[in-house]
């Protein structure tokens, strides 16, 4: 039996015949998702139905915690709190998403398909991905010098005269939280995209080009349709990770804009962690939510 | 086809290097403020140049203790680099090889990475203070009276913030070590195999050498995002905070170049780290290349 899988599969027979039975090997790096990651997300949703006291955790099944979050939601022509804060939440994501998703495609399309040299190619694509190795928070605190009251942006405008006063909205505002994502994570877009154009069998342009298309035809048309693994990749990338953020907006927002994540922030280090449990369930489901319509948006114009 | 495409290349070369400087200049401006001069501030103009805020940082920040941070953060993070490298490289060995429910397992990981943070954060978080009361009741119960006092807590910064980093950086780990093996051609291994090498010596002799530099470019990945990470630890770091958390802390409350002065430091020794690792990457391929044609 084994003898029969090894010549009709001699690639995987040598890495089957090395080394120590394969779930020992995978077991180590099991275990550890297993303790910190599956057993925490089962424990986060058994507390989100729990009670608490001011000193302790009491293990029941009651709803009151969702019931609380959404405690005045009913009412449609006052938003609740919940509902505000996801809606300002889902606003930043959209924006991050759509801004990082048009340079970093663009990005992507220039390295791909206008640098000639590998060399150059594997060099700048190192320059972009360089500073996404460096500390976040750096990037963040970096911005204060440009966008401050008697920062290079005001001071450029005064001087310029398009102002006669320093502009408050350039830092901790929602503008610069924005700018912050942008800056952060535009990087989640090029690498997925980036690979997908890589991807892209060249003959297929020159077919198109052949056939008559124009250069923007041909982007539409050809390439768009081939980077699309990337970019849901990348577009599921940049959604997740801004619609639980709390260190970009608090640091960038001053701590004054509110967000989901930093609900949940907030009312952990308060210890209340069945609320804060109960918030982190319901934020999952949203982020389940719009990855499933993202798969479904490709499926879907697959078929078509 | 030339003529064609020119003006379209110059549009996109000038759109790529308005994005680096995009990148960049946020960096550099920070890097230069922090020479700032004793009496300089937060923002241009430069009031002289000197070291004076790096001497600054070195007494401390306040109550900070900015040099034990540093400290704790190298070590938290040689130790993710170490753990990251060994688990997904093992990890990366047993999916070439009939791995039940390793589609289940790759689930998981790909999971971890896209799960949002703070999720993660306060999961690992909350798993150790159940457990911490779980011990304690149960050292109550069994009148093991001299431990139940003097126990606080089992989180801590090879703990639970060690698991919650793990979460982050083991999925980069596995899906580099994917990427390599997918490239990788085991007739070598093979060959080592007919020849009667026993399974360890072909590892050790034929497949690492050969997954060599990518496997110091899984330890960068370990150690640069654990140096910087804030968004995982954040809930379950216990009494000691890490660099970063501290750094996050810091933003809020100082209004000195000394903060520009700790961002030119991480920063520098990120570099450090990417650096090194390019360097490494790149001398070993050329190495190799030389042994192949000669």
């Amino acid at each position: 039996m084994a003898t029969t899988t090894s010549t009709a599969k001699p690639a995987i027979s040598a890495a089957r015949r090395s080394g120590p039975a394969a779930w020992l090997q995978a077991g180590p790096l099991g275990l550890v998702f297993l303790l910190f990651f599956i057993l925490p997300l089962v424990l986060i949703l058994a507390v989100s139905f729990w009670d608490a006291s001011e000193y302790e955790l009491i293990p029941a099944f009651t709803p009151k915690n969702y019931v609380a979050i959404f405690d005045g939601c009913s009412n449609a022509r006052d938003l609740c709190v919940t509902l505000k804060t996801y809606y300002s939440t889902l606003k930043f994501c959209f924006l991050a998403w759509l801004f990082t998703l048009l340079i970093g495609f663009t990005v992507a399309y220039f390295l791909a398909f206008h640098v000639k040299t590998a060399g150059m190619q594997t060099v700048l694509f190192l320059l972009c991905t360089i500073p996404f190795w460096t500390s976040n928070v750096i990037r963040m605190i970096s911005w204060v010098p440009l966008l401050g009251r008697n920062g290079l942006i005001n001071d450029m405008l005064i001087g310029v005269g398009l102002v006669s006063q320093p502009q408050e909205w350039l830092l901790f505002s929602s503008f610069s939280v924005v700018l912050a994502f942008i800056h952060l994570f535009t990087i989640f877009m090029i690498v997925p995209i980036f690979n997908s154009m890589m991807r892209i069998d060249r003959a297929l342009l020159e077919a198109a080009l052949d056939a008559g298309a124009t250069p923007w035809q041909t982007l539409w048309n050809v390439i768009v349709p081939l980077s699309r693994t990337g970019i849901i990749i990348g577009s599921i990338f940049v959604i997740t990770i801004v619609m639980g953020d709390f260190v970009t907006i608090g640091v960038m927002g001053g701590q004054q804009i509110a967000s989901v994540g930093k609900i949940i922030q907030v009312q952990t280090s308060y210890l209340q962690f069945p609320l804060a449990a109960a918030n982190a369930v319901i934020l999952l489901a949203v982020v389940l939510m719009i990855i499933w319509a993202l798969t479904r948006l490709v499926d879907i114009r697959k078929e078509l | 086809m030339r003529e064609n495409r020119s003006f379209g290349f110059y549009a996109l070369a000038s759109f790529f290097a308005l994005f680096l400087l995009f990148l960049y200049g946020p960096t550099i401006t920070i890097f230069v403020l922090s020479f700032q001069g004793p009496e300089g501030g937060l923002t241009f103009p430069m009031r002289g140049a000197s070291l004076h805020w790096f001497q600054k940082l070195m007494e401390g920040i306040g109550v900070v203790d900015i040099g034990s941070a540093f400290v704790r953060s190298l070590k938290l993070g040689l130790v993710v680099t170490g753990l990251t490298v060994a688990l997904s490289v093992s990890a990366a060995l047993a999916f070439r090889k009939a791995l039940r429910g390793g589609n289940v397992l790759f689930y998981v990981v790909v999971a971890s990475l896209i799960m949002p943070s703070i999720i993660v954060s306060l999961g690992v978080g909350l798993s150790f203070r159940l457990l911490d009361t779980a011990l304690k009741t149960l050292f109550a119960a069994i009148g093991w009276d001299s431990m139940s006092e003097s126990f606080n807590t089992t989180m801590g910064l090879y703990t639970s913030a060690l698991g919650a980093q793990l979460t982050w950086t083991l999925p980069f780990g596995l899906l580099v070590m994917f990427a390599v093996f997918n490239r990788f051609n085991s007739a070598y291994e093979e060959a080592a195999l007919d020849l009667g090498a026993t399974p360890w010596q072909s590892f050790r002799h034929v497949v690492f050498p050969l997954i060599a530099p990518s496997v110091v470019g899984v330890g960068m990945f370990g150690f640069t995002l654990s140096w910087d990470e804030i968004a995982r630890s954040s809930q379950a770091i216990g009494d000691l905070n890490t660099l970063p958390l501290e750094l996050q802390g810091l933003t809020t409350t100082v209004t000195t170049p000394v903060i520009y002065a700790l961002g030119t430091l991480t920063t520098v020794i990120s570099f450090i780290v990417v650096g090194v690792t390019i360097g490494v990457m790149a001398l070993s391929r050329r190495r190799a290349r030389g042994k192949s044609t000669t």
